[in-house]
Parts: C-alpha cells; structure tokens; sequence
C-alpha cells in the first residue's frame, strides 16, 4: 500500500473543527435545543443524606394547573449503573435515600417556574437514618442497621482488593532503608462549564429519542433500555456537544431516565436543566483517597519493593467505583522499575454524592502520594530528586512487575527537557527562603484495555462515505467534550486522503446513525477512533487507486494522495482531482463507503480485576513548580509550571497544548483550593461556584509545555493520550516546591494558607489512617517470557 | 437554572418620586441599583420583596466632583466608575483597589457604589438556595429562628462585607441620605450596627443618595488590603483600611484604620488612633495596633477558611497595612 512519508496533515497546529461556533455562540448544547410543544422537568431531591422513604404523595402537585406528570420510585424501580457488576442506583429512590439530593420525585409542567413551584406540593415522608459521613465511621458501622446499600458482602464496604506481585517481604528485607507515609487526597469535581441538560421525546413513531450532554451516549443507550423497558432498537441517544465533562458526564443519570419516562407519558418533549448547586449533588467526582505508602530502597535509592493502601471514600453508590479502587492501585509501577509490589485497596459507602472518574480517574490520589515519597527519598539519601529518578526509569518495550505492557517510553526525555527549561540545577535547594521549586513524574493509560461490560465486539466503530461531490462523511459514536475528538476524526481522513479538512463532515454521537464507539474517557478517544478511521479509509484507498490508475495510466503503486489529489508520485503533476477520483470509483464499483473498527490489544494479564490497568500505550509527564511561599499569611503563588509530556505524536500540537495546559489548570486548583465537602448533617457546604474555590484563568501562571513525541507503535500515526496525564505529576510538584520553599511537608491536598501556617508551627497533624482488614492478597507474576510484541 | 420570582419593578424618573414610591409601599417594596446583590438573593429566596423601586437612570444619584466640601459621589455610579475616577486612582488608591477588587468586571459594571456600602451581611449558612437552607433548617436571618453559626447566640452574626465600606469609614465619608420627609446627612460608620440582621441604621423609606469624603482625606496616605483565596472574583474574607498622615518630622498627626469582615459591621480599631498620633512610627507602636486589631476580630466559621486563621491575618494584614503607609520595611 503506498504511505506517504511525511505528513501534511497530522502534527499542524489546525484549527478545531468547531472552534468557529463556539467562539460566535452558535453550538447547538442540549439546553440550547427547544423543540415545539416542550415541557419542562425537575427534580425534587432529599434534604437527608440518609433516610427511609416512608410514603410520597403527589396528589396535590399533580391538581396544580399546568403539571403534566408526576414521577416517583415506583415508576422506575430498575436499577442501573454503569458497571454490570455494581447496578445499585434508582432513577429515583425506591425506598431510601443515600444522600443530601438524591432525587426522590421528577415533574413535568408547563414551565420551569411552575415545575419548581410544583415539587413544594409533592408530600414525602421520611424515616431519617444516621449518616455515615466518613470513611472512619464507614469501616466502624458493620452492623446490618447501618447499611447503606444491601446488596454489598461487608457493611458499606463496596470493595475490597488486595494484589501482590513479587517478593514483597523479601524485597523489603532486602532494603537498607524503608520509608513510610501517610497522605490524603480531598475530594474535588470537575466543575463543568455546562450544568447537565437533557431532552427526551417519545415520539408518535413510539421511538424514543434523547438528547443529553453526555460522555457515553452507548452506554446510556443501554441504562436507558433496561430502566424503561423499552427495546434498545427504539431507542436513539444523541450526545449534543458536552461543554466541559472531565468525566462527570460518563454516567446515565436519574435526570436523562426521568425526561425520557416523562415523555413516554405526556408524549411532549421534556427538557431538564440542572442547576449549578445540582450540579455538585450529582458530582461522580475525585475520590477522597486516604493513602498509606511504604518504599523499600538501596542506600543509592533504587526502589526494592512498593506497597500501599488506599481508602476512598465512594459516596452514596457504586458508580465507576469498582473500576475506581483498581485505578488506585495501578499505576504506581509504571515509571519507576519496581522489582516487588502489593496494593491493597478498598472504596466505602457514605451518604455523601457519589464519586467516580475525574481526569486521571484514581490515579492522581496515589501519584500524589509516591511522588512525594520519592521527594522525601531523595532528600534522605541526599541525591537529587532528578538522578534519583532517572537511574531506574521504565524502558520502552518492557512489562512491569503487575504485567503491564509498556510499549514507547518518553519519560527519560521528559524528565531532561523539563529540567533544562526550569533550570533545576541552578535552582533546587538553592532559591530563597519562601521560593520553592518541586518535581514530580508521572504515567497515565491512553484508553482502557477493557470495555465496561464485557463483549468481544470493537471498542470504536466508524463508517466513511464518499460523495461524488469529494466531500467525505464520517460516522462515529465518539462524543465531542471540548477536548477535540471531531477533530481527530477530520485530520485522519484529510491525512489519509490527502484533502482539505474543510471538505470532510462529521456526524458523531448518535446511536442511531453512528456505529459505535464506547465514549470519551479514559484518554481512549484518539487512538481507538484514530486507527478505526485509518483502517476504514484503507479499506477505500484500493478502490480509489484501481480507478486512478486506470484513469491517469500510472500503476497504482506509483500512486499518492496529496493536495486533494490523486497522482504519480514519481511524476506529481500527472493526477486527478480527489472528486475526479471519486467519481470514477463510485462508476466502477458502486456506492462508496466503508466501516473501520478498533480493538485494543488483549490483555496481557488474567486474574481478577486485571482489567484496570492494561492499555494500547502509557503516556508520560513530568512537571516542575516554581512557587512563593509567603510564611507569614501562609498564602501559596505559582510562578510558573513546566510540563513536558509524551504524547506519542502531538496528532495537532494545538490541541495537545489546549489539553495540557488544561490538565496544569486543574491540577493546580486540586492541590491548592478545591475540596467537595460536607457539613455535619452531610450537606454539601459550599455547593456553588463562588464558594467552592476553583481557579480562574487570573490565577493560571505561565505554564511551558514541552511536547515529546515517542511514536508509539500503537498509536495512529504514533498518538497516545494527552487529555488526562499531564495532570497527575503537577499536585505532588506543588507540594515538594512547598518543601523546598519553607521546608514543610504537607501530605493532603488542597494545600491551604491555614495548614501551610499550622505546618510551620508544627502543627499539621499526619494523615489518619483507617483500620481494616484487607483480604488475603492475591498473588501473581508475569508469566516467563512475556514480552511486548514489537511492531514497527 | 435558578429562575426569579415574580414582582413588580418600578421605575420612578426623578429622585422624589423615588422616595414617594416608596414611602407608599415601603415595607413590601426594596430599592435595587445594580441588581447584583438584589437579584441572585430573590432567585435564592433570601429577599421576596412584592415591589422593586429602580435606582436606575436617576440623576440625582449620579456624578462623582470636587465640590467645596470635598468629594462627593453619587450612590448611583459603577464600581467600575469609582475605580478609574482619576481624582481617585490618584489620591484615593484604597479606595479604588477596593471597588476594583469586588467581584468580577461584569459585576462592576452593574454594581454600584451606593449598593456596595449597603450590601447584605454574609454568611455561609444564609448564601444559600431555598432547598439548601431548607434541608440545613432556617436560620433567624430568614425564615428561622436561630442562629445555626452561634446557636447561643440572640443576634444573627453574619458578617459585613462591602469592600468599599472600610475604606469610605477611614476616610470619615458622610452619607446623604433622602426620605420623602427631607434629606439628611450622617456619619457613614453611623449607619452600621453590628447585627448581621439590622446592620443598617438608615430606615427603610430612605434612598442614599451619595457620599461626600471630606476635603482633608484627600491628602491622607491610604491604603486597603483584601484577604480572599481567588483575586479574580471572591469577596473579602477580611480587609484591612488604613489612613495616615504624618508630619515633616515623621510624627503622626493622624491614623485610622478600619475592619471589614469581623464583624456585622466594619470595625474602627479605636488603637490606631490612640496609640498612634503625636508618636513617632515604629514597629513596635504598630505592632500593638495590629494586636488590637486581632483582639476585636471575631470570625466565625462561616465563611471560607478556618476563622482562627483569619483572626491571625488581622494582625498580619494591619501590620503590613500600617508599615506600608508610615514607610516602615517590615523584616521578619
Ligand atoms: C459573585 C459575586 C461576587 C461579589 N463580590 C463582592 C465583593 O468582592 N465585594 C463586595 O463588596 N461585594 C461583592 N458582591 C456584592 C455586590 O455585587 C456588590 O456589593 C455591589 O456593589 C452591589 O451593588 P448593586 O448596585 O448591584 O446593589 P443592589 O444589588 O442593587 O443592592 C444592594 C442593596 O443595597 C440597597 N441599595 C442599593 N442602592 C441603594 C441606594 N442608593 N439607596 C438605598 N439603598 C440602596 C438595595 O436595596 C439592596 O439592599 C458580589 C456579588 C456577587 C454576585
Ligand atoms: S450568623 Fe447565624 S443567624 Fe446569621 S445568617 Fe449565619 S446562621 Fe443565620
């Protein structure tokens, strides 16, 4: 097949596809949609975070002129969630509540106003229980009275796990120092731009459509089909452009269950848009990971043996959480050579909002920890941060010790570049008091090596048609989060075609029209999209070739795309148009169009939950933090970061940047002011944006990204993620250029003024750590010989 | 979204038909301006007032001039107006910070300066939804009976949180007031009391209709420091005004400074005076001040950051406040 060498289109700063109408205000978000005849819906939510539903009465709400229809548990007793194994959520609550917000009655009516007024008019009657608020108190209520959820084997506990690679015992006794930790990780949300909006309509048809700002339009497909019993043929779900996700629109939700019921009733379309303070009700955000970290190392600072325990605090119900304490105990092992490792794990219920996946999804909470413990290990044994790093990197092509495969590897790169441009040399431990500089590394998956439910069908779908016109069309479920996964789509086709973006159309997110793709999360989005497109477009290129060539009486394998032609590479002036191309191939062989398909490679390991961890290809990130440190008002100024991350290849290094510098901002409002808490009577205390501190751009520093490109061998065109990992090495950054600035450790995020002040004085009480006891650990070793296939 | 509730908006041309407006329906009706604190309350449900009177477009309440007396401003100017007033940004830059440091540039562009000084008490038990303050149990600032900060406590705690205030009370700014009765000129830090519920001394029919800072706080050093996590848009979880002036000799002939944020009213810190004019500046003497200072702050945990962290910044803040108009480097 004739490749091109060099690329025209990957690796250019291109504009995003829709850059255009966001900046003019002219996207089309669910809210924006206004269908004739809509209605509108709300939720009337519990003022308890943990109560018994004794009775609801709606017959008064129901008399007020102008409510169409009244929803409660009863009407939709199906439980739902998305992993298979852990459906423990009602669209609206059957016979309990499990926290402040649960949604225990929907309405639709005329209008917003009079649907509001509507949910003062619905009567509920509630047995109040006692919170359990706490990872502490969830661990101590065993007793059956104080369940949360039923169907779990231990009181309030969702999971437990506990896995061991290697000789942990004998790397630890085979080490000439041992360091401890403890740390915690608040809990923080993703603050999306758009509040939640869906619009659901049952049509004349009998078929339902749904309209959602969602991240996983096939997965809710399927929530939708279960809970409404209807089939999943009648059923079409489109993703209107999410603006802002960051993983808290990967779930179905209550919401887009109860506008769909409440048209399947009223037969009008029905609109909900939830306000900021439900917003943070619905949450599915950052755990709150309580961490205890243990290293084993050589005086000369190579690791022997790793453990750790983690504790997260899951809320209110399963949601992602299985996948979640996996993801704590994952990615430890893949930056640095760790010869021994045992995880243990475990992700209790309390009556707070449920958490799942935020940027980074589990993995933050424990590189927080491991990074600052290698900061402590540095300066112990008295070597530089950097070099202590450096001497046991991962390699390319190698497996760690729990099995997972690492194909290209860039941190060595990373961790140079980002030196070199900080000048770490010339300035770590030797800035002034009160000015500080910090490094941290990093490693992140690019997509999840498993689908969420188990089936053997392809992780991304798309379809190509070519019109006579040479424009092409493609068709792919992937939604488009502001992250740029439209994009994606148009740069592979114009690099494969060798035509103008602008001539290619995207038709993505709707299940009825687009083959599927399972959604924007885990960083899976470039790469399974990527090849799928390839793939479809190289199913097409024969066609195309064989009627050039004909055409233009050059053998097809002197052929190229290029310029939105196809012509002799040896002779480029001899070609036809791409359109030209087209047109004679659709004479010869009929209609065009082909379908492309991704799976990612099997999974390198097989015992249980190995699932969580695998990928097609680790990315990398390193980042250093310069920052003042005033020791008097304990308030925190960052100078500047710079971050470089392996990206594979920068598929448009615009964007990459976009997602970096994304990345950079967010980490930075985790570790220095965002927390997601509750008051005693388990409400959330600060649930709006003034009050819930996140940074604006005003308090964004420079930030210097440095891309390296590694090429992976997985990655179309050699792309791996970019969208998540870069946030993980900046919050431990910022905590150990606190340490180099006033010489405080501060083990939990957000570093606030008080605890700076209070660890000054010495005053900053360790983190607490639970007590449980994990299950016996199970064990495992890469098989003998396991090696990463080597592709080129 | 949050959606307001209904209500008659009224929207008299001239100054007196305001006052006559509202003396006709004062206790169901309340005065907006800029709306930036009205509005957000009613979508809440922490004001419900039947009938909104309009400040908007009155003329009367517009104009910021030198005048004989000093400088006058009219209620009805923008943040954003105050702020780049040249004769402010140059002689009064404390004044200035403070009304560029409220919330965002939108904000400032309603906002006006006549709202800003009588801006509602916070509290994080009150800045709420209906259905939050519902589920939390109503506290006596609206619809309840006790305080949920203080449950021991007879009055509400709220606290005051204009960032115009403090600085407008250490430069002795006078209001004028007008009721359909006459108008009236007061004391602006007479107007506050320190009750989170009743923090304002003007009665309900009476509309402000300007400030008037007397023509010797114009040649006083100034100076205001806000505490507050976010400088984009986040309102004072402290702050600090202070004025000074000093003599050839270094003495100080006057000194004021005044607390916002502590209290359910912008605090004078008695000391500032007393300890320091007719004395030589000194770290010492301002030390003593800022311990003060610290001594009648009393927040509470309701607002952001820990309260016996923000006590301590009274200090810090009045400390640095001070220093920096007396001249003094502050070496730790
Ligand atoms: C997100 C956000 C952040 C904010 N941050 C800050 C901050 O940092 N610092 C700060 O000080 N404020 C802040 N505010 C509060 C508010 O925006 C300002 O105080 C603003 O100056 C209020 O002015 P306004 O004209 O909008 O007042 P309005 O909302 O119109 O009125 C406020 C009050 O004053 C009364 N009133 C207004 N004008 C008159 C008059 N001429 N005579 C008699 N009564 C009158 C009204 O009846 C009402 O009780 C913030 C508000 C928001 C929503
Ligand atoms: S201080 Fe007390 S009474 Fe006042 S608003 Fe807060 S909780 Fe309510």
């Amino acid at each position: 097949m004739t490749r091109k060498k060099t690329l025209s289109v990957i690796g250019k700063p291109l504009r995003k596809v829709d850059a255009m109408a966001k900046c003019a205000g002219e996207t089309v978000y669910a809210d924006d949609l206004n269908l004739p005849r809509t209605i509108y819906a709300k939720l009337l939510r519990s003022p308890h975070p943990h109560a018994r539903i004794l009775g609801i009465n709606a017959a008064r709400a129901l008399k007020l002129d102008g409510v169409f229809a009244v929803l409660t548990g009863e009407d939709l007793p199906q439980k739902f969630g998305i992993m298979p194994s852990t459906e423990d959520e009602e669209a609206l609550a059957v016979d309990k509540v499990r926290y402040a917000g649960d949604p225990v009655a929907a309405v639709a009516a005329a209008s917003e106003t009079l649907a509001e007024k509507a949910l003062g008019y619905i009567d509920v009657e509630y047995e109040v229980l006692k919170p359990i608020l706490s990872i502490e108190e969830a661990l101590a209520s065993t007793e059956e009275s104080q369940r949360i959820h039923t169907w779990n084997r231990r009181a309030n506990v969702q999971k437990a796990v506990s896995l061991e690679f290697g000789d942990v015992e004998g790397g630890f006794a085979g080490s000439d120092h041992i360091f401890e930790g403890t740390y915690f990780y608040q809990g923080n949300t993703h603050l999306p731009m758009e509040q939640y909006c869906a619009v659901g309509f049952y049509g004349p048809d009998d078929k339902l459509t749904l309209w959602s700002s969602t991240q996983t339009p096939h997965y809710l497909h399927r929530a939708l089909a279960k809970v409404l019993k209807l089939p999943a043929s009648r059923i079409r779900v489109i993703a209107t452009p999410v603006g802002g996700g960051f993983g808290g629109k990967s779930d179905p939700f209550s919401h887009e269950i109860c506008v769909a019921k409440l048209s399947m009733i009223t037969r009008r379309p029905v609109k909900i848009t939830l306000s900021r303070e439900e917003t943070f009700y619905v949450h599915r955000g950052r755990h709150p990971v309580k961490m205890w970290a243990k290293t084993g190392v050589k005086s000369d600072g190579t690791i022997q043996a790793m453990q750790y325990k983690t504790f997260l605090d899951g809320g209110g119900y399963s949601s992602y959480g299985l996948a979640s304490v996996y993801y704590t105990g994952a990615l430890q092992t893949v930056t640095y050579k760790v010869p021994a490792y045992k995880f243990e794990g475990v992700r209790v219920f309390t009556n707070k909002p449920a958490c799942g996946p935020k940027r980074g999804h589990g993995t933050p909470q424990p590189r927080f920890a491991e990074e600052i413990q290698m900061d402590e290990i540095a300066e112990n044994l008295d070597i530089d941060p950097l070099e202590l790093r450096l001497k046991q990197l991962v390699e390319a092509n190698s497996v760690t010790i729990n099995g997972l495969q690492i194909s290209s590897c860039g941190l060595r790169e990373c961790i140079e570049k980002v030196a070199e441009r900080a000048e770490w040399k010339k300035k770590f431990r030797k800035l002034p008091f009160g000015h500080g500089i910090g490094f941290a590394a990093s490693a992140y998956i690019t997509g999840a090596g498993l689908p969420i439910y188990w089936n053997n069908m392809p992780h991304s779908g798309v379809q190509i048609k070519l019109d006579r016109s040479g424009g092409v069309t493609i068709f792919c479920g992937s939604s488009d989060i502001g992250q740029g996964s439209d994009s994606i789509l148009v740069y592979a086709i114009a690099e494969e075609f060798g035509i103008d973006p602008a001539d290619i159309r995207v038709v993505s997110a709707d299940t009825d029209l687009t083959p599927v793709d399972l959604g924007s999360y885990s960083s899976r989005g470039t790469i399974m999209t990527g090849n799928a497109t390839i793939q479809a477009c190289g199913k097409l290129k024969p066609l195309l070739l064989e009627a050039a060539s004909e055409a233009l009486e050059v053998p097809a394998d002197d052929l190229e795309f290029a310029d939105g032609q196809v012509r002799s590479a040896s002779l480029p002036s001899r070609g036809i148009s791409f359109a030209e191309c087209v047109v004679k191939a659709e004479g010869k062989h009929g209609t065009l169009g082909a379908t492309g398909s991704y799976w990612p490679p099997k999974n390198p390991r097989e015992f249980k939950g190995s699932g969580v961890g695998p990928t097609p290809a680790y990315t990398f990130s390193t980042a250093i933090v310069e920052l003042h440190c005033d020791s008097e008002t304990g308030e925190i100024k960052i100078d500047k970061v710079w971050i470089a991350h392996d990206c594979g290849k920068a598929f448009n290094p615009l964007l990459v940047e976009g997602q970096t510098e994304g990345s950079v901002y967010m980490a930075l409002g985790e570790a220095l002011m965002e927390e997601q808490i509750f008051r005693k009577n388990g409400l959330h205390k600060i649930p709006s944006i003034l009050e819930y501190k996140s940074p604006t751009t005003l308090e964004t520093p420079e930030i210097e990204t440095i891309l390296v490109e590694t090429i992976d061998p997985e990655g179309p065109y050699g792309a791996k993620e970019a969208g998540q990992g870069p946030l993980l090495p900046v919050v431990p950054a910022v905590s150990n250029a606190v340490f180099d600035a006033i010489g405080v450790r501060i083990h939990e995020i957000p570093i606030t003024p008080d605890k700076i002040l209070r660890a000054l004085e010495g005053r900053l009480k360790a983190v607490s750590i639970p007590q449980f006891e994990f299950p016996a650990p199970l064990k495992w070793q890469p098989g003998e010989g396991v090696k990463v296939e080597q592709k080129s | 979204m949050l959606r307001l509730p209904e209500f008659n908006y009224i929207q008299p041309r001239t100054l007196r038909e305001a006052t006559k407006v509202l003396a006709d329906l004062a206790p169901n009706a309340m005065l907006v301006a800029g709306g930036t604190d009205v509005y957000p309350k009613m979508k809440r449900g922490q004001f419900a007032p039947r009938h909104l009177v309009s400040l908007r477009g009155l003329r009367e309440l517009k104009g910021i001039r030198q005048t004989k007396d000093g400088l006058w401003i009219g209620a009805g100017e923008s943040l954003t107006a105050v702020s780049r007033h040249r004769v402010i940004a140059k002689r009064l830059p404390a004044l200035a910070h403070a009304a560029e440091s409220v919330s965002t540039p939108q904000l400032r562009n309603m906002g006006t300066i006549g709202g800003n000084v009588l801006v509602d008490t916070r509290c994080n038990y009150y800045d709420q939804t209906f259905f939050w303050r519902q589920a939390v149990g109503f506290c006596m600032k609206k619809d309840g009976q006790i305080c949920l900060v203080a449950p021991g406590s007879e009055k509400c705690l709220a606290i005051a949180s204009s960032d115009t205030a403090p600085v407008l009370v250490s430069l002795g700014a006078d209001v004028i007031l007008v009721s359909k009765q006459g108008e009236r000129r007061v004391k602006l830090e007479e107007l506050y009391r320190d009750d989170g519920i009743d923090y304002c001394a003007k009665s309900q029919d009476e509309v402000l209709k300007g400030l008037l800072i007397p023509k010797e706080a114009l040649g006083l050093r100034n100076v205001y420091l806000k505490l507050r996590r976010r400088g984009s848009f986040d309102f004072p979880i402290l702050g600090v005004a202070a004025t000074m002036d000093l003599d050839n000799q270094g003495e100080c002939r006057h000194a004021r400074v005044v607390l916002t944020a502590v209290a359910s009213a912008p605090k004078v810190v008695a000391e500032a005076a007393t300890l320091l004019q007719g004395k030589k500046i000194t770290k010492e003497l301002i030390e003593t001040v800022a311990d003060a200072a610290a001594k009648i702050s009393h927040p509470l945990d309701n607002a952001d950051l820990d309260y016996w962290y923000r006590k301590r910044m009274a200090k810090v803040f009045t400390l640095r406040a001070l220093a920096q108009l007396a001249g003094l480097e502050l070496v730790a």
